[in-house]
């Protein structure tokens, strides 16, 4: 197949790439190794958007940090994916943290930064009155805000698949090869050429970049850790609760999910394979200890699941956006702030892709960048509820008990553009199984519409794709 | 707005023995609402022998205990709504439901029954750490693949916990054809009822491991082992004793939660100990008017204990309905007393007895030679030997005519003492 523009990836930097893009009149793919889209790093982290305050000034992360803050409700608005701006706070409990919460104050302004300020204990224990009593100060960042990753992704996509871009599943890319006036690129088996290509390949940037001859930068590792409560936690803080920032990374923190759940995490701890997304006794230890620094009131018992993302951390130590070859465009290195960036880093891959000058940038003059809006049952007035079930009647039957999902919601996430086609994938399109029983309810019921939609058998339905199936056989 | 005398919330074992008890305590107007596609509950999917030795003197299967109380629930014309979730309920006790059919009900119940029953606790629950594939259920999970589907969740399987459900899975799956390596239990005793430690492990050579637990899953598609250690006596696990087992599947029976979404969302109030509802002498929670029953109250080991508890709920409710309620003239506290973690019911007016009502408990430890105690205001008013007992199975203590005549005083207390 001949497209315009290949997209290595379908993690949150790829679907916002595509979504961009698909603003033009271009030949579109999106392909992945993975079956589903925000599989990897952009489905596992801390679902925040920052204000940017940490970020080194002049670096690309604090300019594409503060700019992608500043789009974001914007394109939430238009995706129908909720974005809550809560503002965040860096607690410091001592001197020596006052001072590093004064320096990222101080780095916060010269990145831009909108209401930035220092705040005295009293003023923190009005805001948070369930934080730790020994807190001293602490930095206000009012502009901080919360959004799922994994629906901010998937929705970017289904806007780019409905304008026309395709969605290649599970094609892993093995091999690409400079031509002409292009690319020639091996995905899943199949040859597919481009004009350029995007490289959002997440933690795998460094090889695919390779692929044409970029070996500046790697791609290390970093794992992240998390508990995930239940919802009647989840108001036990009410911003993004940070600590001081030790070691590189933001630190442990307590934050309130845009779904109403709340977490603590995540650790930093480098790992030797891009695929170990392992939680390990230890870490879940180091977390507890960590977040309890912040909350005393965290009652283990009412957790609901723990895991763990990997952060794709670049040699540079920046977001690296650029075109090492002709037609080949970088976005590697897309760790945190990557999910704040995101809108803003797509807009410079797509200027880049118009500064190839290798497709012509033709306006789509329909397009207005919305998705069909989502019915979410749950969040329904009792009236809006009795008008869509008149509608469909499968709008009037629940699957998942704990977060109150509907037949038709879960039908509904498979039949749109590049929908789900496993449990996980309905899980974070619907959220059926994200509540207290995890599943135990409502997935064999998944399992059953699955396999309804997709025409196949129950024993052919997976949990993420690859070979994790759910059942292994039928009973004798 | 619909009216109605009594709204169950629930059709399984304790929804329907409460319909039936409210129907024949003169409400005519029973409405049950079950939010599966039939009635029974979780009854459905376990297909074992050993339900109804209590109730009906008999050994039946899950569905045919079900099957009972069906049948009389349609004998006597009760009519019940299924496929249909109930969305909240109100302390002035109006019910909003939804289902395919009717769209959005809204129910003015004059008295309700919550009878939601209880889920399994997860896997993020207990914390076990390593990769998420597939394969990991929760045993009552497994239960309906296998028997309501027909359909295997796996073939090599280790189990944690070896509560009843998790004792029954590791038979059930054996005799599907798995191979279940080991039942593992965190505590140094079984959570399970004995019969079912012989009759599930004993009579097909699947060890159980007492004070050991599951600290890692491994696999990146599909499970393909579980770390395994002993525990210390504060339950961590030693890292000396980690072991690796090959699997494909591991089954979770690692406790049930009384599933009290809608009574917390109507604020009544819940014991922490229990994670159910405070209730009295007739089941009634500290709502007025709103009843509760079976395991959404606590999680009981025998579905006939859950009958006998939801006929008094039922006959409450209809009687609260009519307008004959006359229990609270004089109430007193019941609270739980050495060695025993809770009792239920909460309080109890003796003069509102009708002397099917029971003191139930679990013990908090495992014991040998009990005395078990009765007191009022501190003063033993029953008492009765206690060979053996274990948090694994409910206790429980009659409330007889006699019983009910010294309960005079503020404060009942049940407890345990070491026999002289």
């Amino acid at each position: 197949m001949q497209y315009d523009v290949i997209v290595i990836g379908s993690g949150v930097t790829g679907a916002m790439t595509a979504y961009q893009l698909s603003q033009y009149q271009l030949r579109v793919c999106v392909v992945d190794k993975r079956l589903e889209p925000a599989a990897e790093t952009s489905s596992a982290n801390s679902g925040i958007v920052h204000a940017g305050y940490d970020a080194k000034p002049g670096s690309n992360k604090a300019r594409l940090n503060v700019r992608g803050n500043a789009y974001m409700e914007d394109v939430c608005r238009k995706l129908d994916v909720p974005f809550k701006r809560i503002g965040s706070l860096v607690l410091a409990f001592s001197d020596e943290e006052a001072k590093t919460v004064e320096q990222l104050y101080q780095s916060g302004v010269k990145n831009g930064v909108p209401g930035l300020r220092v705040i005295d204990a009293n003023e923190l224990y009005e805001l948070e009155p369930n934080v730790q009593p020994n807190a001293v100060c602490a930095l206000y960042a009012p502009s901080a805000g919360i959004v799922c990753p994994y629906e901010l992704t998937t929705a970017a996509l289904e806007v780019a698949c409905a304008a026309g871009a395709e969605y290649l599943r599970e094609a892993e890319v093995t091999d690409i090869q400079k031509t002409e006036d292009g690319f020639t690129v091996t995905a899943g088996g199949q040859t597919l050429t481009a004009s350029v290509v995007v490289n959002a390949a997440g933690l795998y940037a460094d090889h695919i970049a390779r692929m044409v001859g970029d070996d500046r930068f790697t791609i290390t590792p970093r794992k992240g850790e998390y508990i995930l409560f239940e919802k009647s936690m989840g108001k036990t803080v009410g911003h993004v609760v940070f600590q001081t920032p030790a070691g590189g990374s933001k630190g442990v923190l307590v934050s309130p999910t845009v779904d109403g759940n709340l977490y603590i995490g995540p650790n930093a701890n480098v790992v030797e394979h891009k695929d170990d997304t392992s939680t390990t006794w230890q870490g879940l230890e180091e977390i507890k200890t960590c977040a309890a620094k912040s909350v005393a009131k965290l009652d283990m018992r009412l957790a609901i699941t723990n895991f763990a993302g990997l952060r794709a951390t670049p040699s540079t130590g920046d977001f690296i956006i650029d075109s090492p070859v002709p037609g080949f465009i970088n976005a590697a290195g897309i760790e945190s702030p990557g999910l704040s960036a995101a809108p803003a880093i797509a807009e410079e891959v797509v200027g880049l892709v118009r500064a190839s000058g290798r497709v012509t940038m033709t306006e789509r003059e329909d397009w207005t960048g919305t998705r069909e809006p989502v019915k979410r049952f749950r969040e329904m007035t009792d009236a809006e509820r009795a008008e869509l079930v008149q509608e469909n009647p499968a709008y009037g039957r629940i699957i998942c008990r704990c977060e109150t999902v509907t037949e038709q919601e879960i039908r509904d996430a498979i039949r749109r553009p590049a929908g789900a086609r496993s449990v996980d994938g309905v899980k974070r399109r619907t959220r059926s199984g994200m509540g207290k029983c995890q599943g135990g309810f409502c997935g064999p019921r998944v399992v059953d519409i699955l396999a309804e939609e997709l025409g196949c058998e129950p024993t052919e339905i997976t949990k993420f794709g690859g070979a994790s199936y759910m059942l292994t056989g039928k009973t004798r | 707005m619909e009216k109605r005398s009594v709204v169950i919330i629930g059709g399984g074992p304790a929804g329907l023995a409460a319909a039936v008890a409210a129907k024949e305590n003169g409400c005519d107007d029973v409405l049950i609402l079950e939010r599966d596609s039939d009635v029974g509950g979780i009854l459905q999917q376990c297909i074992h022998a050993g339900f109804g030795l209590h109730i009906f003197g008999e050994e039946l299967t899950g569905p045919e205990y079900a099957a009972r109380f069906h049948a009389q629930v349609d004998e006597l014309g009760i009519e019940y709504k299924c496929d249909t979730m109930v969305l909240s309920i109100s302390q002035d006790r109006v019910v909003t439901a939804v289902n395919s059919k009717d769209g959005i009900l809204t129910i003015q119940a004059g008295a309700i029954v919550l009878a939601m029953g209880c889920r399994e606790r997860s896997r993020g629950a207990v914390g076990i750490g390593g990769t998420r594939p597939a394969g990991v259920y929760t045993a009552g999970t497994a239960q309906r693949f296998v028997n309501i589907e027909g359909y295997m969740p796996g073939k090599k399987v280790v189990i944690l916990g070896s509560g009843d459900i998790g004792l029954i899975m590791a038979r059930r799956m054996t005799l599907e054809g798995a191979e279940v390596k080991m039942v593992l239990e965190v505590m140094p005793y079984s959570g399970g009822l004995k019969r079912n430690i012989v009759q599930c492990l004993n009579d097909f050579g699947i060890p159980l491991r007492l004070s050991h637990t599951v600290v890692e899953v491994r696999g990146r598609e599909r499970v393909e082992g579980v770390v395994i250690a002993q525990v210390d006596e504060k339950r961590r696990p030693i890292p000396e004793t980690f072991e690796y087992v090959p699997c494909d599947t591991l089954l979770l029976s690692v406790g049930l939660i009384p599933e009290n979404e809608l009574s917390a969302a109507a604020d009544i109030p819940i014991n922490p100990i229990t994670n159910g509802p405070f209730v009295d002498q007739s089941m009634m929670t500290r709502c007025e008017g709103i009843f509760a029953c079976g395991n959404v109250v606590h999680v009981h080991d025998l579905v006939d204990f859950v009958t006998i508890e939801s006929r008094l709920a039922g006959r409450g409710a209809a009687k609260y309905a009519l307008g004959q309620r006359t229990d609270g003239a004089h109430t007193l506290d019941v609270k739980p007393g050495f060695g025993v973690r809770y009792v239920v019911p909460s309080t109890i007016d003796p003069a509102a007895l009708s002397y099917d009502e029971k003191f139930l408990f679990r013990v908090s430890d495992v014991f040998t030679d009990m005395e078990l105690e009765v007191k009022v205001d501190g003063n033993v008013v029953y008492h009765k030997r206690v060979p053996q007992a274990a948090p694994g199975e409910m206790e429980s203590v009659q409330i007889t005519r006699q019983l009910a005549e010294k309960l005079v005083g503020q404060t009942v207390e049940i407890g345990l003492r070491p026999a002289k």
